[in-house]
């Protein structure tokens, strides 16, 4: 990474710890709400925007996750830190277990197991053997924790600063995985199956695991959020969830990190916005946004960003040229290979 | 014994209005290689504009008609206007754009016509046929309508040179322009009829459904993994896969599973049989090259 | 003299300390002399939007007590936000409400999943959640959850007094009920049940649904081929008419009790076709503006006057908007018994210190009454037969 973007990085996540200090508890909720959703986004990328395998059923991880925190605080005096580890293990083993079968489905007809995965998760959240453990359709209770060491935190904000920490934790794990072999393999497992199993690229292996870390990831999130919400109930984990957080990838960006966070603020606040526009018809409102991002930005917001970067990287190294730098062509007499730098 | 036999027509009529749904489904696949998500909406939308014709007075037949026309036209006007846009973008935009224009027209419909539900007509006689108690007579309809529009779609894509160069704009856009095709022109077509065919499934279903914005929201579900399991790229298939869920849904409700859990059980066999058949049951195999 | 002074004054300035009303003006965040802001969350979209109209008409009567001159010289600003019937919505909303639109209080946000979700909040920030639109009985509980009231009557009454109705009637029936998965059918199910008592083997055969199932067709022939011959109907408006439509036509025609909330005329009866509801018994507490029985009554005329001038885009085939106003008329009486004492305390004092109170919308019999230890405003509720034009009472009103 060059420097520019660890100044940007490290100037965001300033902004990222400030922001708590500086705006009302109701605020800094949303904004919890928003690294969570980060982490859900991020997991759907990594099986959809990497590897290409199209999940409809994501919501359904996040639920699995959800629940997992619930019923562990609530039944089982589980402190809410220790939900995390257990959320992510069953959902990775979950997201494994089902990218198996999957496998030998394609395209469309994963798009189709993934969707009646998502589908049918509140039935399977309200099924009366299991309402012991679930809570059935009245759902469970849980309590926000308290900030530890007595420090001078609201809860609020410090179920922030945790998530913010536990998101920090799993971006870098993703980003270090993505940018070595196994970012590789995925890509290529996208853009080429055939041709990267003849490669050597264990595609079975490489798939089905990213299907369970991908769950992982969402599941985390989906517990995060549920000590957010402190109250999960089936009807909340439906097929629509799934479908958000498809929209959230590909408006933010599909294949990139920074995508998610763009997806996560998009799909927490963009709603908010249209029911401020027309008390009428709001989700009209929402798909008319919808499109106009998907039109003015088909790569996502993070792409849109990107060709604007090179743009104006474009621009200067034009405006270098001309102003008979040491760069241009006139000075020394022979062409400096500035092709190399603008590529 | 009896009821088995119940259940099972029962799932042929349910599963007569999913076979409906998922034809207009493969239609615009067929057309455009795009799966609509939308299409529920659309035809929800059409049956409403139905709805206000029959209000303001027009016959019944008159009403199916002109509303047959105005949904072709309106899926012509959208592919150009909203789908042209971003048809070199990534699939996922494409389907971003679906959600987005499922959202607007369930929110402007409800907008427009409020939530509470409402009847809609049927043009077959109330009484059902030969006095049976299992299937009504429109549902029986339903199912009879459903066969013709697939056998003209059937005949026009195959016996047609209009449904030739169709399928060839969908599946090789680039050869297609070669040899002279229209392709811009043969996807708003496609749309056109899929919208029109919407269209036909709503009325059919309205009656038996009652109408309302959310009429399509349940239907839809079905309808995909109708369409799914039978092969997208067969409208045969669809119908197939229509009724096989709806008899499916019914039958392990009522004596496997309970209805707690039929939407999962359901959709876990569509799995099991599509780990089996990956394309569905008559969907055509590709071969890729490497 | 002097010694009589003192003593004197001291009895003067007692007395006007000890009469609070006397020109002393409280308030707690959301009230002030020019107003009072009320917060609501409604579900204008999603799976429940039908429910949308009691949010557009309860903000609808309002802006008419504002055009009157307001509660007591003051102007009700009414701010409504959508949740979608999604109770991870709902709490956002009802934080945005408290915490950032700083409301007084938030009052018939609806639904038993999204106020379930905003309940231990709303007590912990001792915010009322007041009038709460769902029939869940847990909302009476004034000893737990101090700032939080029901309205309507709870969803086991109803089931009770079903169950009781047989009982008395049909002792040998043999029961088949269809119920929607979610906390409201489950919640019938149990008074149902708890109605039976011991007689619970009645209940040949239970089956439920989806909203999300497109029909309940495949149900109802199992509760037909279940030999059941009365039917316990616990479904909303959509899928009661389907089942009420269903169980004429496939010949079954059982002794049916259909619960109220899908029990209304306009909405439910005429779709489903009105010789087939014929017999279709239920209860009812309100007066419903759909059923010809009322097309004369003066609260039905007056509530449609009310409708064409103030919510013209209002249904008025639709009996959510006349509970919507029959509600927020119950609203205005507890701000106008709060006087000038605007604490969230004395808004919850006054909810629960309704006498008898007389709604025009209540059918005759039935008044609201609350107290310290009653957190349930109706309690009382009539059984009524539709004879294949309207519904005909034929008991006296029970549960007072």
């Amino acid at each position: 990474m060059n420097q520019r973007a660890v100044i940007l990085i490290a100037l965001a996540l300033l902004a990222a710890c400030a922001l708590p200090l500086l705006v009302s508890n109701y605020r800094v909720f949303q904004f919890t709400l928003v690294l969570v959703y980060a982490i859900a986004l991020l997991g759907l990328n990594l099986l959809t925007g990497y590897n290409g395998q199209i999940s409809l059923g994501h919501g359904a991880f996040y639920a699995i996750g959800a629940y997992c925190a619930a019923i562990l605080m609530d039944k089982f005096g589980v402190p809410y830190w220790a939900t995390l580890p257990v959320a992510g293990v069953v959902c990775l083993v979950v997201g494994f277990l089902f990218g198996l079968p999957a496998l030998r489905l394609e395209g469309l007809y994963l798009a189709l197991a993934t969707f009646a995965l998502g589908v049918s998760m509140p039935q399977l959240l309200k099924y009366h053997h299991l309402e012991k453990w679930t809570g059935g359709v009245q759902g469970i209770v849980i309590v926000k924790p308290d900030p530890p060491f007595g420090l001078p935190l609201s809860p609020d904000q410090w179920l922030y600063y945790f998530t913010l920490a536990v998101m920090i934790l799993m971006f870098v794990l993703a980003w270090n995985l993505l940018r070595g072999r196994v970012g590789r393999a995925l890509i290529a497992i996208r853009d080429h199956h055939t041709a990267a199993e003849a490669m050597g690229v264990n595609t079975a292996l490489y798939k089905s695991l990213t299907f369970g870390v991908s769950a992982m990831y969402t599941g985390v999130a989906g517990a995060l959020g549920a000590i957010a919400i402190q109250f999960v109930a089936p009807d909340s984990f439906n097929i629509f969830l799934s479908i958000t957080f498809l929209v959230g990838i590909v408006i933010g960006g599909l294949a990139s990190i920074p995508g998610a966070i763009y997806g996560a603020l998009f799909i927490q606040f963009i709603p908010n916005i249209a029911d401020e526009i027309s008390k009428a018809a709001p989700w009209a409102i929402f798909g008319i946004f919808l499109i106009g991002f998907v039109y003015a930005m088909p790569l996502g917001v993070n792409g849109a960003i990107r060709m604007l970067i090179a743009r104006l990287a474009r621009k200067q190294q034009d405006g270098l040229r001309t102003a008979g730098s040491p760069l241009s062509e006139n000075a020394a007499g022979k062409p400096e290979n500035d092709s190399h730098t603008a590529g | 014994m009896d009821a088995l036999i119940h259940q099972v027509l029962a799932g042929l009529a349910t599963g007569g209005i999913y076979a409906s749904v998922a034809l207009a489904l493969v239609m615009i696949y067929q057309a455009t290689h795009h799966l609509n998500f939308a299409q529920g909406e659309l035809a929800m939308f059409c049956t409403y504009l139905a709805w206000t014709l029959i209000n303001a007075g027009f016959g019944y037949w008159a009403a199916f008609l002109l509303t047959v026309g105005l949904s072709f036209v309106l899926g012509v006007v959208i592919e150009r206007v909203v789908i042209r846009p971003v048809e070199n973008s990534p699939v996922l935009a494409v389907v971003v754009v679906f959600i987005g224009l499922l959202v607007i027209l369930n929110s402007v419909t409800g907008w427009i016509y409020s939530y509470t539900i409402k009847t809609f007509p049927s043009p077959f006689p109330a009484e059902p046929l030969f006095g049976n108690k299992y299937m009504s007579s429109h549902e029986i309809g339903a199912i009879g309508v459903t066969l013709v529009v697939l056998l003209l779609l059937y005949s026009f894509f195959r016996f047609t040179p209009l449904g030739l160069a169709m399928r060839a704009a969908a599946q090789n856009p680039a050869s297609a322009k070669l040899v002279g095709i229209r392709v811009g022109w043969m996807l708003a077509l496609g749309w056109g009829l899929a919208c029109a065919i919407g269209a036909v499934a709503g009325m059919m279903v309205a009656p038996i459904v009652f109408l309302d914005p959310n009429m399509m929201a349940g239907i839809l579900l079905y309808a995909f993994a109708a369409a799914l399991i039978g092969g997208v790229d067969s409208p045969g298939g669809a119908v197939f896969g229509g009724f096989l869920v709806g008899v499916l849904e019914n039958v392990l409700g009522a004596f496997v599973i309970g209805n707690e859990l039929k939407l999962a059980v359901a959709l876990v066999l569509i799995i099991g049989v599509l780990v089996v058949k990956p394309t569905g049951f008559f969907g055509k195999v590709h071969v890729i090259r490497v | 003299m002097k010694r009589m002074f003192v003593p004197a004054a001291f009895v003067v300035a007692a007395a006007l300390a000890a009469s609070p009303a006397l020109a002393q003006k409280k308030y707690d965040t959301g009230a002030s002399d020019k107003e009072i802001k009320i917060g609501n969350i409604n579900p204008y979209s999603g799976p429940a939007s039908a429910y949308g109209a009691i949010g557009k008409a309860i903000g609808a009567y309002f802006k008419k007590i504002n055009d009157e001159g307001g509660v007591n010289g003051r102007k009700i600003n009414f701010v409504s936000y959508d949740d979608g019937y999604s109770p991870p919505k709902a709490v956002e909303m009802a934080r945005k409400l408290v915490e950032q639109d700083e409301v007084l209080f938030i009052f018939q946000s609806l639904g038993t999943p999204s106020n379930s979700a905003i309940h231990k909040y709303m007590n912990a920030k001792k915010v009322p959640q007041l009038f709460v639109a769902t029939g869940a009985s847990k909302w009476n509980d004034p000893k737990n959850f101090p700032w939080t009231m029901g309205w309507q009557p709870n969803y086991q009454t109803e089931g009770t007094i079903y169950a009781q109705h047989i009982l008395k009637n049909s002792p040998n029936a043999k029961i088949g009920i269809l119920y929607q998965n979610d906390d409201y059918g489950k919640d019938v199910l149990q008074g149902f049940k708890n109605g039976l008592g011991a007689k619970t083997s009645m209940i040949v055969k239970e089956v439920t649904y989806e909203v999300s199932d497109p029909t309940v067709d495949s149900q109802m022939v199992q509760l037909q081929s279940s030999g059941a011959d009365t039917f316990i109907n616990i479904t909303t408006p959509k899928f009661a008419a389907m089942a009420v439509r269903k169980a004429y036509d496939s010949g079954w025609k059982p002794v049916q009790y259909l619960n109220n909330v899908g029990a209304a005329v306009g909405s439910v009866l005429v779709p489903a076709g009105l010789e087939k509801s014929a017999g279709v018994i239920t209860t009812r507490y309100l007066k419903d503006p759909t059923d010809k029985a009322f097309a004369n009554d003066p609260a039905v005329l007056e509530w449609t006057a009310f409708m064409k001038k103030y919510y013209p885009d209002g249904n008025l085939l639709d009996s959510n908007p006349f509970y919507g106003w029959a509600v927020a008329q119950t609203m205005v009486q507890v701000l106008k018994q709060c006087g000038d004492n605007l604490t969230r305390e004395n808004v919850m004092k006054q909810a629960a210190s309704l006498k008898d109170f007389a709604l025009p919308a209540l059918l005759p019999g039935i008044k609201i009454s609350t107290s310290a230890t009653d957190f349930a405003p109706i309690q009382a509720m009539q059984l009524i037969k539709f004879d294949g034009k309207q519904y005909q009472p034929f008991s006296e009103v029970m549960g007072n």
